[in-house]
């Protein structure tokens, strides 16, 4: 055992935390939050300026904002965030200590000046080029140097989470195999290393091009392995927050995996399959031919999405088998019905994992088809989409978390209880109708990032459907509410840290206990669960999932074949 | 609290599984190879696909042929800008160009005519928008897509750009017609 660790017992969930590893989780989800409430602000002016009755900025501030937001919101936030829950996963989850915390710490102010870089960068404008900066289209130089600066700084987190993985086995910290969630930590890990290593591969390049040492660079190269940064960070995402849902269901009902090999295995197609998606921003380009658009944007026959339709399964079936196991066995959904709906950390997981999974997968599936695409490319749909995926499934994911982190990490109670209650609803059904309604505002055309879609002052504007002024008015409306479901998680989350009532419980200690292997459970103890129906709700759930997945996709390829003949 | 522990056994991977977990398996196995072969499938019957035709090109280059063929098919022009509408006869090739804030120039097509639509960008990325069919490609400079198109409809369409190409961007509007075999 190490010598000069200190080490904490969370009285009530029985978790040890390492004390580095501690400061440095708080470190990097403080961040995550101050970078949340910056692209909140953000999101809600573009928002309102897309919202046509209200259009609050000018051309160049909304490019301005919907660059700073696009990036403060799917990069810097979601990853600071990430690198806490991968701390959190391999010390506090193995009881090991943290390997490296300097190193650590100086991962943590590299992505810090990074961020800020990049943000100043945007902010003093001649930076608006998005979050994509598709060249040959350029930013002013520090916009590329902040973000390799956060890339090193989040490439460094990584290897201290695997060197934390290495030391916890050496130094015996626990029985048998990783917990689950520590797996699937570990293949968001995988994924951030390839992803982060592909932003490195074109935003070095595009940064010398920006000071002028390189002189050109090939539009579609860039894309190409651009989006393997671009959508591969989206899939951490993936990766992370499921491992989430399941820390939630262990954590709020004890739920236990249905099991390990079913699970273990979808996180491995992850691994293998995820990555080829980042194809789905190339579908409509010149220059790449169908069989390369068809096996990577299939996930190599949609392995991957497999995976996700079977932690979809896995995820709320564990819940009901525990639940079922305290007693909850009345008819197909007691389980669900007497769930505890007050408690933002389970209420805020399932209403994430259901919109994941009917809003941002079933889309998902439909634009990231070769044809389909072509009926969505580049408009509000694509948005549509990646905000049910990114906001209602990691975003909501990492806000139920921190209703558990507070108390147990921060040591603080959950300031206003009744609002923090309310914000998963607020937030989420928010979001549900902001994603609907900009997936429908896209399926009648409206092109994603525009400031105008009544084209004054054109010799030839197109006058869009009335309808589409309606999608755009509800996308304002409920932007607004879910900025305000966000505002109370920050006001709940800050107002907690900083004046939360303080929670007792042991002090530090070099003493290290080891994580022992899980009781059996009953149903084990008669030799498996081959031939039981344990989880007949949550299959019925699925075959509801399937129903609506199959006739959405078939009334888009009706649609496709009703417009002009292309070959 | 289980998925956050070591599994209870060892050997874990030896566990049976769960009827419910098998079924859902083998459905959203079967379920993802139709989804994978809808699209070779759609190749093969369907009317609308991707071409794979597509070229380098310098702007200079794209530039003169879209020029020959303006110069060639024009029939009016419209706007204070006088930018030529162009009805090139049926199975031609027809250039668009993408640039700054402009499509260039207006194309009048025959419906049930199919013609060889060669796209390309000038300067920056940018998106093809075909309203209110919405049809919707990506226009990248240096390189020339060739796409054949049969409008099946007659009308008035507008080519709008949906790929963010600074500050005009939502000035890049411009129309093409579909008018009845003459």
């Amino acid at each position: 055992m190490a010598i000069n660790a200190l080490f904490r017992v969370d009285p009530k969930s029985g978790l040890q935390y390492h004390r580095d590893a501690e400061m440095l989780m708080k470190a990097n989800a403080v961040a995550g939050v101050v970078f949340l409430l910056l692209g909140g602000v953000l999101a809600l002016v573009v928002a309102l300026t897309r919202w046509p009755a209200v259009h609050l900025l000018s051309a160049d501030w909304f490019y301005l904002t919907l660059t700073a937001h696009g990036l403060d919101m799917l990069v810097f936030w979601i990853i600071f965030f990430e690198i806490a829950v991968l701390y959190f996963c391999a010390s506090t989850l193995l009881r090991s200590r943290l390997a490296t915390p300097r190193i650590a710490w100086l991962g943590f102010a590299l992505m810090l000046i990074g961020a800020i870089t990049t943000n100043v960068a945007i902010f003093q404008g001649e930076s608006s080029v998005m979050m994509t900066s598709y060249v040959p289209m350029g930013a002013r130089p520090p916009f590329y140097l902040g973000l390799i600066l956060f890339a090193v700084g989040a490439l460094l987190g990584c290897f201290v989470f695997l060197g934390t993985l290495v030391i916890a086995r050496a130094e015996k910290t626990y029985e048998g195999s990783v917990p689950l969630v520590t797996f699937g930590a570990t293949t968001a890990a995988i994924i951030a290393i390839f992803t982060i290593a592909s932003g490195a591969i074109i935003l070095i390049p595009t940064f010398l091009w920006s000071v002028g040492l390189i002189h050109y660079i090939d539009p579609l190269m860039y894309r190409t392995i651009w989006w393997g940064f671009g959508h591969s960070s989206q899939q951490i995402n993936v990766a992370a927050h499921v491992a989430v849902w399941y820390a939630i269901a262990a954590i709020v009902f004890g739920a236990k995996p249905m099991s390990e090999k079913v699970s273990r295995g979808a996180f491995l197609l992850y691994i293998m399959f995820l990555q080829l998606a980042s194809a789905h921003h190339l579908l409509s380009d010149p220059g790449i031919s169908s069989a390369w658009k068809i096996f990577n944007a299939s996930y190599f026959m949609y392995f991957a999405m497999m995976a996700s339709m079977i932690h979809g399964l896995t995820v709320p079936g564990s819940i009901e088998v525990a639940q079922r196991g305290k007693g909850f066995t009345k008819g197909l959904y007691e389980w669900l019905r007497k769930a505890p709906w007050g408690n933002p950390v389970f209420s805020g997981m399932f209403i994430s994992l259901i919109g994941f999974g009917f809003l941002g997968g079933i889309s998902g599936v439909m634009m990231g088809t070769e044809q389909l695409n072509m009926i969505i490319h580049n408009t509000l749909y694509v948005p549509g989409h990646f905000h049910a995926t990114v906001v209602i499934g990691t975003t909501l994911a990492f806000m139920s978390l921190t209703y558990f982190l507070i108390p147990s990490l921060f040591k603080r109670e959950v300031a206003f209880p009744g609002l923090a209650k309310w914000q998963p609803y607020l937030f989420g059904l928010g979001m549900y109708v902001f994603a609907l309604t900009m997936m429908g505002a896209g399926t009648l055309g409206v092109p994603r990032r525009h400031w105008d879609i009544g084209f004054a002052g054109t010799a030839m504007p197109y006058e869009f459907p009335g309808a589409a002024y309606l999608m755009l008015g509800l996308v304002g409306i409920s932007a607004v509410l879910a900025v305000i479901g966000g505002g109370i998680y920050i006001l709940v989350t800050v107002w907690s840290i900083l004046f939360g009532k303080r929670v007792e419980g042991a002090g530090y200690s070099t003493k290290q206990t080891q994580l022992k292997m899980a009781a059996a459970s009953a149903i084990e103890a008669h030799g498996g669960g081959a031939g039981a129906m344990s989880a007949p709700g949550t299959f019925t759930l699925a075959l509801v999932f399937l129903t609506a997945f199959a006739l959405y996709y078939f009334i888009n390829w009706k649609y496709l074949s009703q417009v002009w003949g292309l070959s | 609290m289980s998925a956050i522990l070591p599994p209870s056994k060892r050997i874990w991977w030896k566990q049976p599984l769960d009827k419910i977990e098998l079924t859902w398996i083998a459905i959203a196995f079967v379920w993802s190879l139709l989804l994978f072969f809808m699209m070779p499938y759609w190749h093969v019957f369907g009317k609308q696909n991707l071409s794979n035709e597509a070229y380098r090109i310098s702007a200079e280059n794209y530039q003169k042929k879209t020029q020959e063929v303006v110069d060639k098919y024009t029939v009016r022009d419209e706007t204070d800008q006088k930018i030529p509408v162009v009805h090139p006869p049926p199975g031609a090739d027809v250039y668009m160009i993408a640039r700054l804030w402009q499509w260039w120039p207006i194309l009048e097509l025959e419906k049930d005519q199919s013609y060889r639509l060669h796209l390309s960008a000038m300067d920056y990325q940018h998106g093809f928008s075909l309203q209110p069919s919405n049809i919707n490609l990506q226009v990248v400079p240096g390189y020339e897509m060739v796409i054949t198109v049969t409008p099946n409809k007659t009308g008035t369409y507008s080519v709008v750009c949906n790929e963010y190409c600074g500050i005009g961007h939502h000035t890049m509007v411009s129309r093409l017609y579909v008018v009845d075999k003459k």
